[in-house]
């Protein structure tokens, strides 16, 4: 059964667009049918991180709007063929999105793919909730860091109150992912740890992506970061939290953690 | 001096995650609601505006938001010939 995803947090720059590429290859290098979908309209990047910007012909907005059919508008990757982009429009405004135009493109998505993920603009403004209404699950994206910390509170409360499966009384299913974490940072005092965040935020972890040159020298290349290098700590943590995604159960670790003598002697807790 | 420096620098972590987790009870607690110590500076200044002419430069409104407690402070300067009217 498909499975709508949407990947959120409030605060610009965090890595959204980062995460949706990278689970969206991860989950579909699985061999699981999977779209990625652009709802950011006027400030599309989601093509550019997928390395797709110059094979855009049509965009959600002309889907939405009934000037070309969806299968016209999806651009299958050329890397992974289980792959697929729906990308924004960049020349419209937000305004032409409208909330049953989005529902029909999810529920025809429904019925071709495994996973559909929404990246969502920032903000909390109609785009964002719109990215957001039809979605199964949600994935949080936070750095650790006050105000995304504090932007993502106020993500969690309008998905446990704007969403469909909210006003249908049932309860959608929210995830942490962490992103632009450094382990040693942390462990000196001078980042927010990942108990900390959990602890304020208290939904499950579903990953901890840590700070890497790779992420942006993927999104230089334009592919996810997953696909770009398969073995580097961000791609390792990526697929980790997409099979997390997928129902299995992964032990947490933090990528590229340095343990100090002291925590090799004694062990260190589980986050 | 400088060598040293580094051990009384506090690490900055804990206070970052005591302001949010303050920050963040009280902004739960509004969104949705009107926010209570709003309503009552509102009201408070409406019911002394009924009997005495405020000037807006002798309104001294500080608002504190405290991890148990919100404290709201109203400094109103009330001229005595606004008194004497009243009386």
């Amino acid at each position: 059964m498909a499975k709508v995803i949407v990947v959120t947090s409030g605060k610009g720059g965090v890595g959204k667009t980062t995460s949706t590429a990278a689970l969206g290859a991860a989950l579909a290098q699985r061999g699981e049918k999977t779209v990625v979908v652009d709802f950011d309209v006027g400030l599309r990047n989601l093509d550019l991180v997928m390395g797709a910007e110059r094979r855009v012909v049509y965009d959600l907005i002309n889907v939405v709007q009934g000037d070309a059919k969806l299968n016209q508008a999806l651009i299958r990757d050329k890397r992974l063929e289980t792959l697929h982009l729906l990308p924004a429009s960049q020349t419209r405004d937000k305004d032409n999105l409208t909330a049953e135009g989005v529902e029909m493109v999810i529920d025809e998505l429904r019925k071709s793919f495994d996973w559909i993920i929404c990246d969502s603009p920032a903000g909390i403004e109609r785009g964002a909730t719109l990215a957001m209404r039809h979605a199964d699950t949600a994935v949080v994206v936070t750095n650790p860091e006050v105000s995304s910390v504090r932007d993502s509170d106020r993500i969690i409360g309008l998905l446990d109150a704007k969403t469909k499966k909210a006003e249908n009384g049932e309860r959608m299913e929210k995830h942490l992912l962490l992103t632009r974490y450094d382990p040693n940072r942390a462990e000196r005092g001078d980042m927010l740890k990942v108990d900390d965040v959990l602890e304020i935020l208290s939904i499950p972890l579903l990953g901890i992506i840590p700070e890497s040159m790779d992420v942006l020298r993927a999104s230089n290349l334009g592919a996810p970061v997953t696909l770009n290098d398969a073995a580097c700590a961000p791609a390792l943590a990526y697929r980790d939290a997409a099979r997390r995604l997928a129902g299995e159960q992964v032990p947490m670790t933090i990528p590229g953690e340095r343990r100090g003598f002291m925590n090799k002697l004694f062990g260190r807790r589980a986050a | 001096m400088s060598l040293f420096s580094f051990l009384n620098k506090r690490s900055s972590a804990p206070t970052a995650r005591e302001r949010l987790q303050v920050l963040l009870a009280h902004e739960r607690a509004t969104v949705g609601h009107a926010d209570l110590v709003g309503l009552l500076r509102e009201e408070i200044l409406a019911v002394i505006a009924k009997h005495v002419q405020l000037d807006g430069d002798k309104v001294s409104v500080t608002m504190e938001r405290g991890e148990h407690v919100s404290t709201l402070e109203v400094d109103i300067e009330i001229p005595v010939t606004a008194s004497m009217r009243a009386a």
